[in-house]
């Protein structure tokens, strides 16, 4: 049983996607309990993984029993299960709050047709990240963005199906450059496998079909990850997309997608090859990367949207993830891993909270948000301390990455990389900070301004229900937990890291 | 320096925030909540007297929570200087809270239960700063303070409250996430440590011009300093309630400002270093400045609490200046100096609040004759005014004959005609202020007979008042634990 843990990861979520069909007809309710146990098991098997990772270094499973060149390899090493723990908690956490969330947000009749999309979803995220072949990247890859396309159309908003078109160009473009990509490294090495990829490449680093076949992975992933400026996409599938897909999308989509890249940059070419010609190809991680972060940071201040906020402040922290990368030193990319988990708890964080709100009052603007700090006090305190891990205030998990991509920057003498977190740090604060005095030092319009605020009335409280509540408070609880005890994963992160630049 | 290990700051810090959560719990028993404050405010001042005998032992208490990141610790060192503020800070608590329930409750003040909360929230985090063991510590406090102050200072909810706030907010933050954590973050770099040490980390690890820089970034990332021109935000910080500003903006976040400032200068830098690259020179004039300037622009003002505001800017820069002359004296005047002017200003302050509750006035200049009316009030601030002159027999005297010593010890003749002249100035801020009160007769149709504001509030700035004559008195306890400071900064070499 033990043994077969890797697979199983895929296989539970993948059966109970078939499953959720033909039980909702049963009842509807019974989807939402597949679709949670499912992932609840998921997170569990994530957790053993863990423990023997921790022991034994890397696990190897033969899809089938098959060997390697021929049959799929499923690999997991540090880096996968750092991947994989983020992935599956946010998708059981978002499973557990998705139940009101949904009910709200889609046509009830749809409703088991979401949680089979959805495990659907995270059956693609789990196979992208437990492969070790990169055919098989690819088709999970696709299986992800697939399901993706639909969980976003499925919104009751007609703007969704609009957002969902888009995704559906742009991403079919990346994934047919990730194909290519693919196609020319398997006609110089004539292997799909990326652990004899690595040992094949370095004899052909000189060919220009192994640097065309970066430059194809480079856009692709770079418009799967929605590095600027291939982010177009992202804001308006984020924006109108139900909430729980929201959430799902930005705590883990892209977190997959940064993977995909650390697996192709590190594992596949690596770093000699990166550094091999007469131009540093990091640098143009490095430089698109700089612009994202100010970029997106710019953008989010002038939405009113707080879901297009969000989505354009995901865009400025895809910048961080792969600002780290591209600095190709240990230091940097444990920025950039433990920068995926924090991300992935904080922005997974305000979505829900942004979704708890919808819920109880059906607008996503700004100026929605004035005096909700009395109607919803434990939603509202989740939010707040997910901005403040989004500005990166110090016992907060934004802290942390921020803290390692400075000391990172200063090592490789990038020094003018500082202000550039700095002043991204504080547009963040900018952003933020509307919507917290919104939160806390507004009121609501439908009770009139008391000029000094004397004769203060009792505003009714009326926070989200439990389901959505108990998501939200562990995910940010979590924000803070991971900001002070922030070892944990750097340990972990840092294992990873030194493999990976080996 | 021997270490005890404790968990008696961990509690001295807590013990307010959980006097947040009975706050808030009891909010609709106003007689309930009060007491939670004052048993909060006794135990904690109970907590950090426990501890000086250890630390007049020249010991250290220390106690370690938890590790951020390797190098980046949350940890807590009590050392005599330390205790200097901690001391002050809580044993003000007590007399502000007797005050603030005096104040809030005449004023029917809205929110109070937000209000008490947030005021034991920046309490806790005084105190989280004054034990702090490492620069990390010290900045996650000090921005504690920054935010849980913000909702007292926009406390009056209306348009000039929150703009007032908001400038605070900015300012505080602003410097902070822009100087100080890049400063933070470079001193880890270069010394691959954050800790206080007695003679500095920084000595030998960078070039002059890196030292500079990392200098130059945390005086202007500390704000709460109010150097200038970073002080703006302290006059916007007027709006809050009186006792906020009596506490938060004479003691606990303005004293949290130059604290740091004293850290950082002489438990980051160290004396040699600084004295080495003539640093101590640069801020030393910088202090000069803010002290005249300060000083000048209070003579200006007719707002009693915007006068205040400004003499505290340039009684702020006095610290700042004692300890930028790097010498024993020096060093001593700036550390006595927080707790002197501690008392001396928040004697000020409540006068102001207490003249605002009995007659609704806030212009100095609608003041006339209001010492016979408020005779104990006036006194009060009489000699409070005359602290700040440094007049003897107040603690005031004290802190600037040691100032004196110390510019005659660093050689610096030009920095005592400042100090003579910003001390004509604080005259000259003062004294009409007295004058007005006693000696201009009232105008027509004002009542006669006392009319003092409740007993709540005039009992605690008699104290406040008497405390700065007893500090006259007493300051050898005081110098003894100054002198732990001063031995350990210098080396040892003096005593």
């Amino acid at each position: 049983m033990i043994k077969h843990l890797p697979v199983l990861l895929i296989v539970v979520p993948l059966l109970s996607a078939l499953i959720i069909p033909v039980a909702g007809r049963i009842n509807r309710v019974l989807s939402w309990y597949i679709a949670t146990i499912a992932t609840g098991i998921c997170f569990v098997i994530s957790l053993l993984l863990l423990q023997t990772v921790l022991k034994e270094g890397s696990i190897s499973y033969w899809l089938g029993g098959w060997k390697p060149p021929m049959g799929i390899e499923y690999v997991i090493d540090y880096l996968s299960i750092f991947v994989v723990i983020i992935v599956t908690f946010i998708a059981f956490m978002v499973s557990i709050y998705s139940r009101k969330s949904i009910e709200l947000e889609i046509d009830e009749g749809k409703a088991p047709v979401f949680y089979a999309v959805y495990l659907l979803f995270i059956t693609g995220l789990m196979g992208i990240v437990v492969t070790g072949d990169i055919f098989n990247l690819y088709v999970f890859l696709e299986i992800t963005s697939i399901a993706g396309y639909a969980l976003i159309a499925i919104g009751k908003k007609r703007q969704a199906l609009m957002a969902s078109f888009k995704y559906v160009v742009m991403g079919t473009i990346g994934a047919t450059f990730i194909l290519l990509g693919i196609g020319y490294l398997y006609l110089m090495t004539g292997t799909l496998n990326m652990a004899e990829l690595t040992q094949m490449l370095p004899q052909l680093y000189h060919t220009n079909a192994v640097l065309t076949a970066f430059a194809l992975f480079a856009v692709g992933v770079s418009l799967k990850i929605a590095l600027f400026p291939l982010h177009t996409w992202l804001p308006n599938a984020y924006a109108y997309a139900p909430s729980a897909v929201s959430a799902a999308m930005a705590a883990t989509a892209t977190k997959v997608g940064a993977y995909v890249l650390i697996r192709i940059l590190f594992t596949i070419f690596g770093v000699s090859f990166i550094t091999f010609g007469d131009i540093n190809l990091a640098h143009i991680f490095l430089f698109f990367s700089v612009i994202a972060i100010l970029a997106g940071s710019i953008l989010a201040v002038s939405q009113t949207d707080i879901k297009k906020m969000l989505a354009y402040s995901s865009v400025g922290q895809i910048g961080y993830v792969v600002l780290g990368i591209s600095l190709l030193s240990v230091t940097g990319l444990i920025g950039s891993m433990v920068h995926l988990l924090n991300h992935a708890l904080m922005k997974g964080g305000l979505f829900l909270v942004v979704g708890a709100v919808v819920y109880k009052t059906g607008v996503t603007n700004i100026d929605g948000f004035k005096g909700l700090g009395k109607k919803m006090p434990i939603s509202m305190a989740a939010f707040t301390i997910g901005a403040l891990s989004m500005i990166g205030v110090p016992l907060t998990v934004g802290f942390v990455s921020k803290w390692y991509l400075a000391v990172a920057s200063l090592e490789v003498g990038m020094w003018w990389l500082l202000p550039v977190i700095l002043v991204s740090s504080l547009l963040t604060a900018v952003y933020f900070w509307r919507v917290i005095d919104n939160i806390y030092f507004k009121t609501g319009e439908e009770e009139p301004d008391h000029g000094h605020g004397h004769g203060h009335h009792e505003v009714k409280r009326d926070d989200a229900p439990a389901w959505m509540l108990v998501p939200t408070v562990t995910v940010s609880v979590l924000c803070i937990v991971f900001g002070i005890l922030a070892y944990a994963p750097v340990a972990l992160a840092e294992k990873a890291a030194v493999i990976l630049l080996r | 320096m021997e270490a005890t290990q404790s968990y008696l700051p961990l509690y001295a810090v807590l013990v307010s925030l959980l006097a947040v959560l009975l706050i808030g719990v009891s909010g609709r028993y106003p007689n309930i909540r009060e007491t939670w404050t004052l048993l909060a405010a006794l135990t904690k001042f109970g907590l950090v007297a426990s501890m000086l005998p250890t630390i007049l032992k020249g010991q250290t208490i220390e106690c370690h929570l938890a590790t951020v990141l390797p190098g980046l610790d949350l940890s807590f060192k009590v050392d005599a200087f330390g205790m200097i503020l901690a001391l002050t800070a809580s044993f003000l608590w007590i007399i502000t809270s007797l005050y603030a329930i005096g104040y809030m409750r005449s004023l029917n003040e809205h929110a109070q239960t937000r209000f008490y909360m947030c005021f034991a929230v920046a309490l806790s985090a005084t105190m989280g700063a004054a034990f702090a063991a490492n620069i990390f510590t010290l900045f996650v406090f000090y921005e504690i303070i920054t935010v849980s102050t913000y909702a007292l200072v926009a406390h009056e909810e209306n348009d000039e409250a929150i703009k007032g706030a908001r400038r605070y907010l900015v300012y505080l933050l602003g410097t902070s996430v822009l100087f100080f954590l890049p400063a933070m973050f470079l001193t880890y770099t270069y010394a691959g440590t954050l800790d206080f040490v007695p003679q500095g980390i920084l000595s030998g690890t960078a070039s002059d011009a890196v030292i500079t820089i990392i200098f130059v970034l945390f005086i202007a990332g500390i704000a709460k300093a109010g150097i200038m021109p970073f002080h703006i935000w302290l006059p916007s910080a007027m709006v809050a309630p009186t006792p906020v500003s009596a506490l938060l903006h004479a003691v606990a976040v303005v004293k949290v400002g130059v604290f740091t400032v004293v850290r950082v200068v002489l438990f980051v830098f160290g004396v040699d270093l600084l004295a080495d690259i003539g640093l101590g020179v640069f801020l030393a004039y910088v202090a000069c400045f803010t002290i005249i300037v300060a000083s000048i622009m209070a003579l200006r003002q007719d707002n009693l609490k915007l006068r205040l505001a400004y003499s505290t800017v340039s009684q702020l820069s006095y610290i700042v200046l004692a300890v930028a002359l790097l010498t024993p004296s020096g060093i001593t005047s700036s550390i006595v100096h927080i707790t002197i002017h501690a008392f001396g200003k928040i004697t000020l302050f409540f006068v102001a609040g207490a003249i605002y509750v009995a007659t609704h006035k806030k212009y100095i200049s609608e003041m006339a004759g209001i010492g016979r009316r408020m005779p104990f009030t006036m006194a009060a601030f009489s000699v409070g005014a005359l602290s700040m002159i440094a007049v003897p027999p107040l603690g005031g005297f004290i802190s600037k004959w040691y100032l004196i010593l110390g510019t005659l010890e660093a050689h610096m003749i030009a920095i005592l005609f400042v100090i003579l002249l910003s001390t004509l100035l604080n005259a000259a801020y003062f004294m009409p202020v007295v004058y007005t009160a006693f000696f201009k007769k009232p105008p027509e149709g004002e009542g006669q007979g006392l009319k003092e504001a409740p007993p709540m509030m005039v009992v605690p700035l008699v104290a406040t008042a008497v405390g700065t004559v007893t500090l006259f008195f007493t300051s050898p306890f005081v110098l003894d634990l100054v002198k732990i400071v001063v031995a350990s900064v210098m080396g040892g070499s003096w005593d």
